[in-house]
């Protein structure tokens, strides 16, 4: 280890949140934010395997165009599982529930978030929302699409739709929950010194995303709720049988879910940003332009959702409003990566997984925003909303952006979050695996959407057939590069070499602690007095203008 | 509950403890403005839509019921504001006494909105199979609870909206998911509001609320009003549609 | 804040609910709805501002509120923005609405 990163341990601290208290009880009745966060991280990895089952069923059925594997009903069921598995239990609580949970009081210099009780409360009632959704997947599942449009969802279908129903409804409280804890806890429970503007990034990015949490779950609950007791009392909104509009529910549906995609990709940057200034060992170039992008994309991201409907019947003047603002939404994160590669410009690069994982999200983050751009504008929408075009975009997004971002973040804080380090070049391999099987998945269906394959059907065109077999190769080798990290991540936890209080170095907060943190975070409430990034003045750390400009060995591992 | 005014751990002082809990609970309500928001739309749209059902649907309310029920919900909002006072100058039989009386006007409420439902479900008024707008009309015997004129002045406003919308009682159906879906969800949100209220009740009684440390009076209040604010708003889009005759 | 200030809000509020029925009574067309609204529009604020303390509350607590009026209308307004603009093949604007003929009393 190099004399500038700090002195490293050999033997993990005496007393940390892992062995203050043991049995079962004391996890499923603590209240350290920490411990939930790894409650969180096992139950959404759970809902990972299971959206990932469903999407291996996909794949391998698309592998010949006339549908060998599934009945067109089944096809259906895989696609609305995977969507609802994916989007609400796995993908929405990601990070904000594993990562954010664990760091934001460490990052701010608190000893928990404001509401210690109502965080476990809002685990819990995830469990029993995903409960409820198991239990509709295995009474023969959902084939609506997650998009429940009706009068499909709420009259004719014959699947289990209400328990569905109930469970995503009772698992948006958990959401707002989180937000709401968040939001207080930014507010009220900062250590002294630690302005607004002395926040790391990765805060502000959880505060705009739990605005989005805040004023966009309400409206989901409350369409699901009409929808639920359309379906099982016969009230009548959304049914055109009784006079009811099925727009309205299309409005009402996607005016939470597409803030919701903000939901998903707000943590992501947040992590992004604390990974870039770190392996790039220089500030972060604009802070405030990026803190401001945060809160610009939470509150413009309400003002497009109709961009989804741009061919149901609505007005046009209308869609070409929305049109309009969703080319505006853009620009908020347009000024984030050019932010970040202003930061890279100059810095000290180096390629640790976390920033492999970074790289791999301002590429892919790029492709995926891009291409939304030909989706918001009217008229190329008309040839491929629906299509492939649609699917590759936002998983160019949602894997290529948001898991990125999740799998960097966990890199980077495994080590403080369980004092072990996790095998460098194994998980370099790994990195790569992924970015090659991610892109081998998903650059086909631009391709195959262009050309114009539909979406959401079990049967295709056969000329689409060499696409569809690369993209299902290409899955098979991201599923590699999504089980490496979870084996080798649950062994280093256990096995891994001792990391240290800050084996990178970073400059947050919580890496002044010990690694893993004790219970209460902060022996002493830190008093903040340096302003964030600053890899240049930093000599409580070891990070002074002349450590920096030496060359700089690989730090952390051998 | 923890004992009176002890610092929960996360926190500092108690200046910053309450400052938490309030700021916790407005956002909280921010959560419930856009819910409600929700069933606020679909009510807008389809009353605009179907204007004839939602005036057919909305005179069959009793305006003796929903008025007294708006009267009632407020003066308890009243008390509320009292018991909140109370707490904070120290009078601790006060608390007690007002948190009472929020409670058992919160009763009277639930009292009349259980008459006007089951009134409902005896006319047919509840959307599905058996729902039929003009039920007391045509089977007066049906209905023994609505007087003679009564039937005549309703029988002449469905007549009316039926010349306007051949297609009435499909679309009054319309209308009462709207009333069956908002008053239902409020009075659910009553229901947690009275549950809050037994909760503070058995706090003041055991004395624990003091001018020092009297927040979940506080809060508590801030969400009963909240509740009031949207029956402020249920009561002139349900029962006051079209009533000049 | 007082106990007197407090009577005075409730005494108001229950003058203004006698108010909005007896203005339901009249008939104003298609005003009915905009002054139901006003009225209660008028309630609700009192309630806000005084039960609820808001008046003498910290500025954020304000923001929180606006923010939540101010969503609140985002949605409604966007929403209804897209049914009010529509014009469909015969040039007819806001087609849905003709579902259903109008009250006489509505047309005055």
């Amino acid at each position: 280890m190099s004399a500038i990163a700090a002195t490293p341990a050999k033997t993990l601290p005496e007393h940390h949140y892992l062995n203050a208290t043991y049995g079962i009880r004391s996890w499923l009745l603590t209240v350290d934010h920490k411990r939930i966060a790894l409650l969180y991280l096992v139950s959404v990895t759970f809902f990972f395997f299971i959206g990932g089952f469903f999407a291996m069923m996909i794949r391998l059925h698309l592998l010949t165009p006339s549908g060998y594997l599934l009945s067109a009903d089944t096809y259906n069921r895989m696609f609305t599982m995977h969507g609802v598995a994916m989007i609400f239990f796995f993908l929405i609580p990601s990070i904000p529930a594993v990562l954010g949970n664990f760091f934001i009081p460490l990052m701010i210099g608190a000893k928990d978030l404001a509401f210690p009780k109502i965080n476990l409360l809002s685990w819990y009632i995830y469990v029993v929302g995903g409960a409820f959704t198991l239990y509709s997947m295995v009474s023969g599942g959902l084939d609506t699409g997650w998009t429940f449009y009706t009068p499909l969802s709420t009259v004719y279908s014959n699947s289990a739709v209400a328990p569905a129903v109930v469970g995503i409804f009772i698992t948006g409280f958990s959401s707002i929950l989180t937000g709401l804890n968040f939001l207080v806890t930014i507010h009220t429970m900062r250590a002294p010194g630690m302005t607004w503007f002395r926040l790391p990034m990765f805060v502000w990015a959880h505060y705009a995303t739990s605005i989005v949490m805040i004023l966009g779950t309400p409206v989901i609950a409350i369409t699901l709720a009409l929808a639920g007791m359309e379906r099982l009392f016969g009230l009548g909104f959304f049914n055109p049988a009784m006079g009811g509009d099925p727009i309205l529910f299309q409005h009402l549906f996607w005016f939470y879910s597409h803030p919701a995609v903000y939901i998903m990709i707000l943590p992501a940057m947040g992590v992004i940003s604390e990974l870039i200034p770190t392996f790039a060992r220089k500030q972060l170039f604009g802070y405030h332009f990026v803190a401001a992008a945060s809160l610009a994309i939470a509150v413009i991201g309400f003002l497009v959702w109709t961009h989804h409907m741009f061919l149901t019947g609505q007005s046009t003047y209308a869609a070409l409003a929305f049109s309009f603002l969703t080319f505006l939404v853009a620009i908020p994160s347009a000024v984030k990566v050019f932010n970040w590669t202003a930061t890279l410009y100059g810095g000290s690069i180096s390629f640790d997984t976390p920033m492999l994982y970074a790289f791999g999200f301002l590429g892919l983050f790029l492709i995926g925003g891009l291409t939304g751009l030909f989706l918001g504008c009217l008229g190329t929408d008309i040839h491929i909303h629906d299509t492939y075009f649609v699917v590759a975009h936002f998983h160019y997004i949602m894997v290529g952006g948001a898991i990125m971002g999740y799998l960097g973040g966990l890199h980077f804080w495994w080590p403080k979050m369980t004092g072990r380090m996790y095998p460098e070049w194994l998980a370099r391999i790994a990195a790569l695996i992924l970015f090659v099987g991610f892109n081998l998945t998903f650059f086909p269906q631009f391709l195959l959407g262009y050309l114009g394959m539909p979406r959401r059907y079990h049967v295709y065109p056969p000329e689409f057939q060499v696409y569809n077999v690369m993209s299902t190769a290409g899955a098979s080798i991201l599923a590699i590069g999504y089980l490496m990290p979870m084996i080798y991540l649950t062994w280093a936890a256990f096995f891994g070499k001792v990391a240290g209080d800050n084996p990178w170095p970073a400059t947050g907060l919580e890496w002044k602690t010990q690694s893993p943190p004790l219970t209460e975070n902060f022996e002493v409430t830190p008093v903040v007095t340096w302003e964030p990034y600053d890899f240049h003045n930093r000599p409580d750390l070891g990070l002074d203008a002349v450590a920096v400009n030496e060359v700089l060995p690989a730090h952390g591992h051998d | 509950m923890h004992r009176t005014g002890e610092l929960y751990g996360q926190f500092k002082t108690l200046e910053q403890q309450k400052e938490t809990a309030t700021l916790g609970m407005w956002i909280f309500l921010v959560t419930e403005v856009m819910f409600f928001g929700g069933i606020m739309l679909a009510y807008a749209l389809n009353r605009h839509v179907y204007y004839p059902a939602f005036a057919a649907g909305s005179n069959t309310l009793s305006l003796k019921l929903g008025g007294f029920n708006t009267v009632v919900l407020l003066a308890s909002s009243f008390t509320m504001a009292m018991a909140v006072w109370s707490s904070q100058v120290g009078k601790k039989t006060l608390i007690s006494i007002f948190l009472l009386l929020t409670i058992s006007l919160g009763f009277v409420f639930f009292g009349v909105k259980y008459v006007e439902y089951s009134q409902k479900f005896h006319h047919h008024l509840v959307p599905g199979k058996k729902f039929d707008i003009f039920y007391c009309v045509n089977n007066p015997a049906g209905c023994p609870d609505v007087d003679a004129d009564e039937l005549m002045e309703e029988s002449k406003l469905l007549d009316e909206a039926k010349a306007a919308d051949p297609d009435l009682n499909s679309h009054a159906q319309l209308y009462y998911s709207a009333y069956f879906g908002m008053t239902g969800l409020h009075a659910l949100h009553m229901v947690i509001g009275a549950g809050l209220l037994f909760w503070l009740l058995k706090g003041s009684l055991a004395g624990k609320f003091t001018p020092q440390w009297n927040t979940p009076v506080d809060i508590v209040g801030l969400y009963w009003h909240f509740v009031d604010i949207v029956w402020i708003y249920l009561f002139p889009l349900l029962y006051l549609i079209d009533r000049h005759k | 804040m007082q106990p007197t200030t407090y009577l005075v809000i409730i005494l108001t509020l229950l003058f203004l609910t006698g108010t909005t029925v007896w203005a339901a009574f009249v008939n104003l067309g298609r005003f009915n709805i905009v002054v139901a609204l006003a009225i209660a529009t008028l309630k609700a604020t009192l309630v806000v501002l005084f039960f609820m303390h808001a008046k003498y509350s910290p500025k954020r607590t304000k923001l929180i509120i606006l923010a939540g009026i101010f969503w609140l209308a985002l949605l409604l307004g966007m929403t209804l923005s897209d049914y009010i603009t529509r014009v469909d093949y015969r040039g007819v604007r806001f087609p849905i609405s003709q579902v259903t003929q109008q009250l006489p009393a509505q047309r005055g």
